[in-house]
């Protein structure tokens, strides 16, 4: 049996809120474990637009956002927090007076108090909405390369317009035996240098560049695809015969297993009691993105006040009949774990 | 005020009044539409994704190149395809209809 990780509160989620959230907890002597499906801290500011400028951070002119989370992370170090990273929080259930946390790992984490700060959700490759391409995962339907030799004298059909298509389609050129890529227009979001190289190699006749097309469906038996079908935007359809299809349209955010927590949830944000970050269950907490109330506003700043109420409201459970002291860090310093 | 309509991917057509001036996406939200919108209207996703009626396409408005190269990220694209947070409301497009795709 994994062993069980025992925390004062769980934080699902390690963008920016979550951080601060390590912040709050950790000046009320609060303990955190935080889980993040994505392989690096930061959530969206990390994945989406780490080189972005923020202007609406509080005395910080002009940050960008990986600086940001560089900055959130020194400040939350004095707390020790443990973050547990790749893996997505996929149970939450009551054991006696605490949540018990499962991830996908399977890691146990049990926590008096449990603050969400998962922005959109998880993040995971944004997949096509084809019915039967679960069916074909892990054996024939990628969204990420490990080795190339994998596709060795195959049939590959990559579909997408960034980077990732661009850079595959040169890297596998040399080894596959055929290789399609599908784009719904001319135009490729890759460096220039390479959109010239992999149209000179269609130019070559070693890739096919199947333009204007989008996914359709795919055929195969089992895990094993035989066809892609792909489409015009005016209906005019396409079959391609493959092996391999190579799926690069980035990131997509999903709420996923939060959905089924019993939380009061709407369009992909939990209702929250805005003083306290409370959700409609005891003892779980909102906060950031995810967090929605009358007049919200979507801002990391909001969020950093959040992180405070939710840790506040968060006290009083892990701690019952405990006096919370407010105090000001200018008094308190910055408390030892 | 004007009006727009969204036809729900459960094929239900709901009215709403929009003030000017607002974008198409703050208008769905706070009309509770099934919209992600998850970016809230930065122009870094494409969870706004709407597919517009081919009569109104035209006084959609313009096309910018981000928001081009956001639409490769989406699924099930149209030639009538945008992403309604770079849609503003004005009286060019009052009765516009547009289709929501389902939430992925």
């Amino acid at each position: 049996m994994s062993e069980i990780h025992t925390t004062d509160v769980a934080i699902i989620g390690a963008g920016p809120i979550g951080l601060f959230s390590v912040f709050q907890c950790g000046m009320l002597k609060m303990s955190c474990h935080v889980i993040d499906a994505l392989p690096a801290t930061g959530g969206q500011c990390t994945a989406l637009y780490p080189e972005k400028p923020l202007f609406d951070i509080p005395a910080a002119p002009n940050i960008n956002a990986v600086d940001l989370i560089e900055r959130l992370e020194q400040q939350i170090e004095p707390f020790k927090p443990t973050i547990h990273l790749n893996q997505q929080v996929c149970e939450l259930v009551k054991v006696g007076d605490l949540w018990q946390l499962i991830t996908s790992t399977g890691l146990k984490i049990q926590a008096r108090a449990v603050i969400i700060a998962a922005g959109a959700g998880a993040f995971g490759p944004n997949k096509p909405p084809l019915e039967n391409i679960e069916q074909f995962e892990g054996s024939s339907v990628h969204y990420m390369v490990q080795k190339r030799e994998n596709f060795r004298d195959q049939r590959i059909v990559i579909a997408g317009g960034g980077d990732s298509a661009v850079d595959w389609a040169l890297s596998l050129a040399d080894v596959a035996a055929e290789v399609y890529v599908i784009h719904r227009r001319d135009r490729f979001r890759a460096i220039p240098e390479s959109v010239a190289q992999m149209k000179a190699l269609a130019e070559q006749g070693k890739i096919e560049l199947v333009i204007p097309y989008q996914l359709a469906s795919l055929e195969g038996e089992g895990d094993q695809l035989n066809t892609v079908v792909v489409k015009t935007l005016d209906g005019e359809e396409r079959r391609i015969e493959a092996d391999h299809l190579l799926s690069f349209f980035g990131l997509a955010s999903k709420l996923g297993p939060i959905n089924d927590w019993g939380l009061d949830i709407l369009n992909g944000v939990i209702k929250v009691e805005p003083t306290t970050c409370a959700t409609n269950v005891e003892g779980i907490f909102a906060v950031g993105d995810i967090a929605d109330y009358p007049h919200k506003l979507k801002l990391i700043l909001s969020g950093f006040s959040e992180a405070a109420q939710a840790a506040h409201a968060a006290y009083l459970i892990v701690n019952p009949g405990q006096a919370l002291n407010f105090e000001h860090s200018t008094t308190s310093g910055v408390p030892a774990l | 005020m004007t009006t727009l309509t969204f036809i729900k991917p459960d094929g239900e057509r709901v009215e709403v009044q929009a003030t000017n001036g607002a974008t198409v996406m703050e208008v769905a939200k706070e009309n509770d539409m099934p919209m992600l919108a998850a970016c809230g209207g930065s122009l870094a996703c494409a969870t706004c994704h709407v597919i517009v009626d081919e009569a109104w396409y035209e006084k959609s408005g313009e096309i910018v190149e981000a928001e081009e190269d956001l639409l490769d990220t989406a699924h099930g694209l149209t030639n009538t395809s945008r992403l309604c947070c770079q849609m503003k409301v004005s009286d060019e497009v009052d009765g516009m209809v547009m289709t929501l795709p389902p939430m992925g």
